[in-house]
């Protein structure tokens, strides 16, 4: 008897869950058909619950043969909030991928990946595959401070070198994931290609600090999306002047095409809801849990 | 159940109705229906259109003439059995009548909604002219609605298990109509989901207050009673592609719809408040967002919403915008009434909500102001010149004729084609114009062996009665195919 790959038992059960930080978890999550298909770069679509909002989050790990996929999801809103308060056993309502075009994995030679905040989980199977793939790896990971930095040791298993930043100095060198990528540059390393991902503001930096130098560069792109299949039109981005759907087209777009400029601004446009939404929500669970 | 007098009405199929009129009296007045109050409903999403109770659909029933030669089931893209199920409803055996348009129909509750019948069934009805049509539309909704709230359904029986398996891509009216038949036949039938919700334009495109989720759910859930497998969140083309689904699958039916939007291709599309109508009408019904924060979903329209098209997407754009209380609607259209490609009902039922509809008027630019945000849209006047190849004057902006109107957001509705990704991932599949997949018109086999496509995956954007028929049609070629496969 062979296993019904389109079978729904135990579809987004929660089989693992871990705190990395105040307020980053990573989820292993049940769903086989994803996990089956997975490559590096492809993202899922998460509802939390009925009446939930569609999450577009970046895949970290998949594990085919257990029929699982690894997201990690920094609390933010309301709705990253709510899922990271889930546990083991827990289940979301809807996951669904995978999405997205993967990333093209070659041989460049050296693959600089730059990585921030919770995008430092989202680099790690884009720096795997491209290690995979015989490339020498250079990671440099940014974070405000010390408890956000995330899976370096997962970072330092596949790469070849390492820096990390910090905005207040308390791990790595204080400053900015671009001081690091110009010391390099200034030490003469020789970087054919980069992989950035993070806040809008620093992947539009990497791409200035590389465009001088001619290094392709290629950033994952975060708009707001809806359906994540296509179909809205929402997560519309400005790349070589041209609108290019993130869902579909995306997420990997080359940074020095990219309108980083109005996708901060088409980003912004829910954010007095975003407020709302939570503020309703942590007072809702204040008055629950007698918490605060 | 009580009806709108206080009477109640929940009998089943007894014969219940005193002084019931004879039939045929086809000179009893016509009965179009109540509606919500045009003022009440601007601020809910509660459906406009209000059901007759029994006694108004057996009087309304009454004035059929029970044609011989059957001119209404004729013109009905599905083939309902028309006048056999409004018989059935003068007799006051509604469950009987439900079962009757199931024969060859699964959606009454659906097609009692959302189908223009004023083009197909009442058009054809020999009281047109001189007493006005018999309110098939509405009597076909009550039937549904009437058997579903007093129990009255019986699924319809489906045939032994051939040992064939057939896959449905897509969950809108196209796929469910085939794989409605197809399951009926002794099929094992999966339809496959990209989204969260079934129901395709069902439940993201067309609002509430023209079709209640309810209701689709609950046709939805008897396609599950029947033995028909849903599976939601996997997106053909990406999580399972179709070369991986014949694995799987004898035979393939792709009614995928018309999922892509069409841009305005004007400068500022990228502004904040600039939707695509997929998105706007995904927002507002799919996810609920006329809920927040009780749903999740924000949407965001300000003080002066502006909807652009002539389309049934666009009339549903402006309605479900004034439902969300801005100062003003307005709609740009740059033919006139007369060419509207949206029913005549609907544009009706937009104005008396308060809905502004500017005629032979286009956007040429939209600007915004330094966060991004829209702030007014640059429009110019068109004049109507010869017919074009689609046989509609063509519209020509008049030199000169600029101005601006003030808007906080824009929602685009010119159109949609179908979402390329299952071309692109399917080798030898052909398509045609904007993306359309290219079939057999006959059988709608597509150029890939035994797999079929219908609905707006193939039409373009046309409507969900057109989508139900190819479904049907198709789901008979493919029983065909399946028929010879068993020699």
């Amino acid at each position: 008897m062979t296993r019904d790959i389109y079978s729904t038992e135990g579809l987004y059960r929660i089989t693992e869950k871990e705190d990395i930080s105040p307020v980053i978890s990573r989820h292993v999550i049940y769903a086989p058909l994803i996990a089956a298909k997975a490559k590096a770069g492809h993202f899922v679509i998460l509802r939390a619950r009925e009446g939930g909002e569609r999450i577009p989050v970046t895949l970290v790990d998949w594990n085919p043969e257990q029929g699982t996929v690894t997201v990690i999801i920094q609390a933010i809103g309301k709705s990253t909030t709510a899922i990271n308060a889930f546990r083991q056993g827990d289940s979301f309502s809807d996951v669904a991928g995978p999405l997205g075009t993967p990333v093209e994995i070659k041989k460049y030679g050296t693959v600089l990946g730059v990585g921030g905040g919770v995008g430092i989980a989202e680099l790690f199977p884009i720096a795997r595959a491209f290690k995979e793939a015989g490339n020498r790896i250079v990671s440099i990971l940014g974070a405000r401070s010390k408890d956000l930095l995330i899976l370096e040791k997962a970072i330092e298993g596949i790469s070849d070198k390492v820096l990390v930043t910090t905005d207040d100095g308390s791990a790595g060198k204080k400053g900015l994931v671009t001081d690091a990528m110009k010391e390099l540059y200034a030490a003469g390393e020789k970087i054919d290609a980069i992989f950035t991902i993070g806040p809008i503001m620093m992947m539009k930096f990497v791409g200035e600090t590389s465009r001088p130098r001619g290094t392709p560069t290629f950033a994952s792109l975060n708009p707001i999306m809806l359906d994540g299949t296509g179909m809205c039109g929402g997560c519309r981005v400005e790349v070589g002047g041209k609108p290019r759907f993130a869902c579909v087209d995306g997420p990997m777009f080359d940074a020095h095409q990219t309108n980083f400029d109005q996708l901060m601004k088409r980003t912004a446009a829910y954010r007095e809801h975003e407020k709302a939404s939570l503020d309703r929500y942590a007072k809702d669970h204040e008055c629950k849990i007698g918490l605060h | 159940m009580l009806n709108h007098k206080g009477r109640d009405f929940s009998y089943g199929d007894a014969e219940v109705m005193e002084n019931k009129p004879k039939k045929p009296t086809p000179s009893i007045k016509r009965n179009t229906g109540r509606h919500q109050d045009p003022v009440a409903r601007r601020g809910n999403f509660e459906e406009v259109a209000l059901g007759f109770d029994l006694e108004e659909a057996v009087t309304e029933a009454a004035r059929c003439l029970g044609c011989k030669t059957r001119p209404c089931e004729l013109a009905c893209p599905v083939n309902i059995r028309i006048p056999e199920f409004v018989d059935l409803v003068y007799k006051e055996k509604v469950g009987e009548a439900a079962s009757k348009i199931f024969e060859t129909s699964l959606f009454p509750a659906i097609c009692g909604r959302v189908c223009p019948q004023e083009t197909y069934c009442e058009l054809a009805c020999v009281l047109k002219d001189k007493f006005g049509p018999v309110s098939i539309g509405r009597l076909e909704r009550f039937t549904a609605d009437y058997a579903r709230k007093n129990g009255l359904i019986t699924p319809p029986p489906c045939a032994p298990d051939s040992g064939f398996k057939v896959a449905c891509v897509g969950s809108g009216p196209s796929s469910l109509a085939a794989a409605a038949e197809l399951r009926k036949l002794g099929h094992a039938v999966t339809v496959f989901e990209a989204l969260h919700e079934f129901g395709g334009v069902l439940s993201y495109g067309i609002p509430t207050f023209r079709l209640p989720r309810e209701v689709v759910r609950f046709e939805v859930e008897m396609l599950k009673k029947m033995g028909v497998r849903l599976l939601k969140n996997v997106m053909i083309g990406k999580s399972v592609t179709i070369e991986e689904l014949k694995k799987d699958f004898d035979i393939i039916y792709i009614g995928s719809g018309a999922g892509l939007p069409t841009p305005l291709n004007a400068p500022g599309e990228s502004l904040v408040g600039v939707y695509s109508s997929n998105e706007f009408l995904t927002r507002i019904n799919l996810m609920q967002a006329f809920k927040f924060p009780v749903t999740d979903t924000p949407y965001y329209i300000g003080r002066k919403v502006v909807v652009v098209g002539g389309g049934n997407t666009a009339i549903d754009s402006t309605r479900c915008a004034q439902r969300l209380g801005p100062d003003s609607v307005t709609l740009l259209y740059r033919r006139t009434r007369a060419e509207m490609p949206a029913r005549a009902e609907e544009v009706e039922n937009a104005i008396e909500e308060g809905v502004k509809i500017e005629f032979l008027t286009a956007p040429v630019a939209l600007e915004g102001d330094e966060a991004g945000r829209l702030k007014r849209v640059k429009c110019v006047r068109m004049e109507l010149g010869e017919p074009d190849a689609s046989g509609r004057r063509k519209a020509l902006p008049k030199q000169g004729s600029e101005f601006y109107i003030e808007a906080d957001s824009l929602v685009v509705a010119i159109g949609q084609s179908p979402n390329p990704i299952i071309q692109r991932t399917t080798a030898g599949l052909d398509a045609g114009k904007a993306g359309c997949i290219l079939i057999n018109e006959a059988t709608h086999a597509t150029s890939c062996e035994d797999i079929y496509a219908g609905g707006d995956v193939v039409r373009g954007g046309a409507t969900a009665l057109l989508a139900m028929k190819d479904g049907k049609a198709a789901a008979k070629a493919i029983h065909e195919r399946l028929s010879l496969k068993r020699k």
